[in-house]
């Protein structure tokens, strides 16, 4: 079909998706297990959607909370992986001493970033920019730098008040809230290296 | 009789191996088990060893009588079930072919061995060590009497809702007396409170009250309202029950329920238990118009006599001269065979979740506030409006689950609310055709005619959003207009958050155990589960019963219920009481404490540990006693005493041990060792 | 008491009026606070997201040190709510996870380092110093009273959740601001939103949902009636601070709701000058709500009298939430 059609594109196949078993809920909780501390309860979930209804990012999300727990359930990993509802978690915890089961929901999230971002998921994503220029200067330094992490986020991103943000900047740095060089730490190399190991545990996971 | 009263020597034990179909056999070698006992255990006395398909069926107790005359058998171990389920089964067959009931013991070997495990070997071994076990404690088993007693015929229902009415009314008509006691001035419970009733619509008040003057008017059933159990002591059959009579300050003699003194009373106070807070009524007081009985109670605390010596109102306008101001409590005694517990439940207190808003935000209520405001009895005489009393709500959101499912609050579903949100969707759309939303987890509505109306509240185009409530907020405080609430919830059908503005919010709040229900259950001897219900004898097939006998329970005090199923518990209770009341004397189970006053040396250490205050402390022989009928046997005294005085029946320290040695003189295999290391 | 104290990179930046009003008070509260020698940033949220091992590793690095350096103090303080959270997840984490505590210990030792979970105690300074001082003691240090003032509490997030060692009665609850504006005499608004999110790090990410959220603080705050807000979170206080002229232009308003740190407020109601307690780092100024401060509140206009015919539904009870003693 030509492209530019407002009639949705044909698509050639059968007419139901193809059986298939969908993964052993002992495999799911493998997996919960394997990317989050504790017991993530995730067993329990009852599809109540209280994470949903909590979450202040929640009109951002492609799928709520509920739902990716739903696709992890169905198998539905590539879905999962791409989705943007982990890197929109702004960490207020709310789903999770909301949660009617006491599903450690924020710490799944955490675990959902890291795994989408080890597995090259996320390309092209803001929120992984800003972790990665934050994350920059923790390994380069041991502390973080927020005028360097906003230049060299903004340089990627912009943001979308150039001026307005400009105009903030400038006031916090003439009020002493800004520093022009970062702080580093005097045992740097002994955290590099214990990153570095842990790092290497990392992908024994 | 065969000689069934040795102890040692010449004892001739009988095994009988259980298949139990395959639940059993299909883990354990139950041929293996029997013949390892007949060839094994001759020393021990047993004399004949079988196994079959089903001992509990007629042809399994058969082959036990058969061989009891047989083989002069004098002892039987039968390796099946857990004693809960056959014990008396086979006792009943023992006893049969003439030999005392009590000389048979059973060893475990279903719950205990082949459900628990998958390994055969392993099982096996095992199963013939529990019969081992079996067979060494029964050769120490002596003959045991049951105890009688007799039973009084009055019963004591304590909690005068639907439940112990109906329970009362039905032991009424059986011709026997009834002492039904209620905390609040008048009977009725939570149900006279009610509005409409699912799913029929039937107008709560219309088919309670003629109940509840029934039982006002029966000449079997005695009244005891504003009154308290004080205390309980006793056992099945004899009773002794104390019991405070509030002071009324009403003479109920002279009292002719005019409602004087109600009109007359000058001071308003808001009523917290009948109007749940969300009406008033006066310091002198009956709940409500259909009150039975219908005199009134004068409240104390905010009496204006009782705070400032003056006032007297009610005095001087009652014409019969039944105010009695100098009234006292007075404590009486009651002598009943049968108790029957219809004891209730509390609301969640929906302040406990403080997201929702409810004490903060004028327009959330709670299901039971909103009960009355829909009653045309009333405070707002049925019209259903926001909190200044006079705005109807253009559109209403009902909550489901609020403290309930929830394991910060309570982990059960309550039952009756996702029915209750339903009627109150109907109720809302009829008289005001607001728009109607109901935010549910999932929709039970599992019963006679509730799915039906699920259907037709459907019908009538209420909203239904799949999702649990995040939170409700003021509108007025950014983006919508003042005192307009938003719902803020996942609609989980769709996936997206959705914020629904409503004008009023009901919270469906759960049932709950009565607070002082732990102390309830203290006072009659009976346990409670884990969320605080009182615990049934069996949770299917003795719903009504409870571990100890002749204290019943019925209605909500077991658990959430809706009112057709607390009046079949009522009925049912009534039942057991009655069949218990008409066998005039009953047997009591023989396994029970004694103490040797020899041994005793009057610690007193076992008297505050039975749970059913059976010990009792002798001060002339400065010995504790065992009262044999209260004495559930349930051995705590046992394990206690520190002189080893107290000895149960049926477990002596005597069997108890034979049947670890038994135990342990199986060896034990080495591939099973061998098993348990890996 | 001695404390080891773990400022994060915010108290040295971003938020040092948190820091200076917090040392400047520290001794009228009889805290002696010693901060950790070298520590590292904690990771926000951000290093959290990349890596799981090494982002626990971090964190536990600041563990170790504050084990190193404890010399008789047991208790590690925190006052970026954010940091708190990291530390006391991790130390949670450490001692219920064994695999976890394995591996993180693993790659401590990688530095010459080790934590052994339970040596160390974190607490959030706000649970300091409402769970262990009280705010009675906070009472009786005000030299002036702050009457007059309409403060609003803002705790936003991580102070109260997930609360990882249950310090507090409710978390969605909470009265431990409250009990410190009471304490300090000043006039306690009740601010319903007082516990949602101030949008954390989505300024960077998505700014105009974040200006959505801040704007529902903001308005809120002014429909509540509150002079300024008090928080504990540095992150809070900047996108509240901060971002407020973005939020204006976005939504077509002209709010100027000034947010401060609550030391801050506690400096001032203990007689500490204004610049001492940082006051004048806030980009939306609070010069003119602290104008209110010592001017004597109006007495209160007597309630007008009930209509005869009031037809209102009483209100249900609620328990008084605080002490009488405030």
């Amino acid at each position: 079909m030509a492209s530019g059609s407002p009639v949705p594109q044909e698509k050639v196949g059968k007419a139901s998706p193809p059986p298939r078993t969908p993964p052993s809920q002992a495999a799911v909780l493998e997996f919960f297990r394997a990317i989050s501390p504790g017991l993530p309860q995730i067993e329990f979930c009852i599809q109540c959607g209280s994470c949903g209804g909590s979450c202040p990012a929640a009109a951002l999300l492609d799928h709520t909370p509920r739902r990716l727990f739903a696709l992890i359930r169905a198998g539905e990993m590539e879905d999962v992986l791409q989705s943007n509802t982990p890197w929109y978690c702004v960490s207020c915890y709310f789903c999770m001493v909301r949660c009617p089961q006491e599903i450690h929901i924020t710490d799944l999230m955490y675990g959902l970033k890291t795994l989408a971002y080890q597995r090259g998921y996320t390309k092209n994503n803001k929120a992984t920019h800003l972790s990665k220029v934050f994350a920059g200067y923790i390994e380069r330094y041991g502390r973080s730098f927020e005028l360097g992490i906003a230049a060299r986020h903004y340089l990627r991103h912009p943001p979308s008040n150039l001026v307005g943000t400009a105009k903030m900047g400038s006031a916090m740095f003439f009020k002493g809230r800004l520093h022009l060089r970062p702080e580093r730490i005097n045992g740097l190399t002994q955290l590099q290296k214990i990153l570095e190991r842990a790092r290497e545990l990392e992908t024994a996971l | 009789m065969t000689s069934s009263n040795s102890t040692d020597g010449n004892v001739r034990v009988g095994v009988y191996v259980c298949h139990c179909g395959s639940n059993i056999a299909g883990v354990v070698n139950v041929f293996e088990v029997a013949k390892w006992a007949q060839e094994n255990l001759v020393e021990q006395g047993v004399v004949v060893a079988k196994e079959n398909k089903f001992m509990c069926s007629s042809l399994g107790q058969k082959l036990i009588e058969e061989d009891i005359q047989k083989e002069n058998l004098d002892r039987v171990v039968v390796a099946a079930c857990s004693p809960h389920l056959h014990e008396t089964t086979f006792r009943g067959a023992v006893s049969r072919a003439g030999l005392n009931p009590y000389l048979c013991e059973m060893a475990s070997i279903r719950e205990q061995v082949s459900w628990v495990t998958s390994d055969q070997t392993a099982a096996t071994e095992k199963a013939k060590a529990m019969v081992a076990g079996a067979v060494a404690r029964v050769r120490q088993h002596v003959p045991l009497e049951s105890i009688r007693v007799p039973i009084n015929s009055s019963t004591l229902v304590v909690g005068g809702g639907i439940a112990g009415i109906q329970a009362s009314l039905e032991i009424a008509n059986s011709g026997f007396h009834v002492y039904l006691l209620e905390r609040e001035p008048s009977i009725g419970g939570h149900m006279a409170q009610f509005d409409k009733t699912f799913p029929t619509l039937d107008c709560a008040a219309c088919i309670l009250t003629p109940r509840m003057s029934e039982a006002g008017m029966h000449s079997n059933i005695e009244l005891l309202t504003w009154s308290e159990v004080e205390n309980v002591e006793g056992y099945l059959g004899n009773y002794t029950v104390t019991v405070r009579k509030k002071a009324r300050y009403v003479d109920t003699s002279l009292c002719t329920g005019c409602g004087i003194c109600q009109q007359k009373c000058p001071k308003n106070v808001i009523d917290d238990q009948f109007e749940v807070g969300l009406g008033y009524r006066k310091a002198i007081y009956t709940p409500f118009e259909q009150a039975v009985p219908r005199f009134p109670v004068l409240d104390k605390d905010n009496c204006i006599f009782f705070e400032k010596g003056t006032c007297r109102a009610c005095e001087k306008f009652c014409a019969p001269g039944a105010i009695k101001l100098e009234d006292q409590d007075e404590i009486i005694t009651l002598n009943v065979g049968n108790v029957i517990l219809a004891t209730g439940y509390d609301m969640f207190d929906a302040r406990r979740i403080p997201r929702y808003g409810y004490g903060k935000l004028a327009n959330v209520f709670t299901s039971l506030e909103f009960e009355r405001m829909c009653n045309a009895a009333g405070p707002t005489n049925g019209a259903i409006v926001l909190r200044d009393g006079r705005t109807p709500a253009k559109s209403v959101g009902i909550i489901h689950c609020v403290g309930s499912r929830d394991h910060k609050f309570n982990a059960y579903c309550s039952a009756i609310c996702c029915m209750q949100s339903l009627k109150f969707a109907h109720l809302v759309k009829e008289r005001t055709g607001a728009d109607v939303y109901n935010f549910y987890i999932d929709m039970r509505t599992a019963a006679k005619d509730y799915d039906e109306f699920y259907q037709k509240v459907l019908e009538e185009g209420t909203n239904l959003i799949r999702g649990k409530v995040a939170e409700v907020i003021d509108g007025g405080l950014f983006d919508e207009k003042a005192g307009q609430l938003i719902i803020q919830v996942e609609d989980t059908l769709i996936g997206k958050q959705r914020r629904i503005p409503v004008d009023m919010v009901i919270l469906a709040i759960g049932l709950e155990p009565k607070q002082d229900a732990a102390n309830v259950a203290h006072q009659f001897g009976i346990s409670r589960g884990a969320n605080g219900w009182f615990t049934e004898k069996h949770p299917k097939l003795d719903p009504v019963a409870t571990m100890t006998d002749g204290i019943f329970i019925a209605g909500c005090a077991a658990g959430p219920k809706d009112i057709p199923a607390s009046v079949s518990q009522g009925s049912a209770a009534a039942a057991r009481v009655v069949s218990y009341i008409q066998q005039k004397e009953l047997s009591l189970e023989p396994v029970r404490a004694y103490i040797d006053a020899e041994q005793c040396s009057g610690c007193r250490i076992c008297n505050g540990l039975c749970p059913f205050h059976a010990i009792s402390f002798d001060e002339l022989k400065m010995v504790s006693e065992v009262h044999q009928a209260l004495c559930q046997g349930c051995g705590t005294c046992v394990a206690a005493c520190p002189a080893g005085a107290v000895t149960g029946s049926g477990f002596t320290n005597q069997q108890v041990l034979a049947q670890i040695e038994g135990l342990l003189s199986v060896p034990i295999h080495a591939d099973v060792l061998q098993a348990v290391a890996a | 008491m001695k404390y080891l104290f773990y400022p994060g990179c915010s108290l040295h930046g971003t938020s040092s009026a948190y820091l200076d009003s917090l040392l400047a008070i520290q001794g009228k509260l009889g805290l002696e606070f010693t901060e950790v020698e070298d520590w590292n940033c904690c990771g926000a949220n951000e290093y959290i997201a990349l890596h799981r091992i090494p982002s626990y590793a971090l964190i536990a690095r600041n563990l170790a040190l504050a084990e190193q350096q404890k010399n008789g103090a047991n208790t590690l303080v925190a006052a970026c709510s954010a940091c708190y959270v990291n530390l006391a997840r991790t130390a949670k984490y450490m001692g219920t996870d064994r695999e976890l505590n394995t591996r993180v210990n693993d790659a401590l030792a990688a530095g010459d380092m080790h934590y052994t979970p339970g040596s160390v105690e974190v607490r959030h300074i706000l649970d300091l110093m409402c769970n262990k001082l009280g705010a009675c003691k906070v009472k009786k240090l005000v030299e002036r009273p702050l009457a007059g003032l309409r403060v609003a509490p803002y705790y936003g997030c991580m102070v109260l959740r997930p609360d990882p060692d249950k310090r507090w009665r409710d978390p969605e609850s909470p009265t431990a601001l409250e009990e410190l504006i009471l304490a300090t005499g000043a006039e306690l608004i009740d601010f319903p939103l007082r516990t949602h999110c101030c949008s954390g790090h989505m300024p960077q990410i998505n700014t105009e949902t974040s200006l959505d959220l801040i704007h529902r603080l903001v308005e809120g705050a002014v429909q509540s009636g509150a002079d300024l807000l008090i928080t504990t979170c540095p992150l809070c206080q900047l996108n509240i601070d901060g971002y407020q002229d973005e939020m204006n232009k976005l939504f077509g308003t002209s709010h100027k709701m000034p947010i401060l740190f609550f030391t801050q407020l506690l400096g001032l109601a203990f007689g500490l000058s204004p610049k001492s307690v940082g006051i004048g780092k806030e980009i939306t100024s609070a010069a003119s709500a602290l104008e209110r401060i010592g001017v004597k509140a109006e007495p209160e206009p007597a309630a007008p009298r009930r209509p005869p015919r009031d037809q209102s539904l009483p209100m249900p009870h609620m328990p008084k939430p605080y002490g009488d003693d405030l």
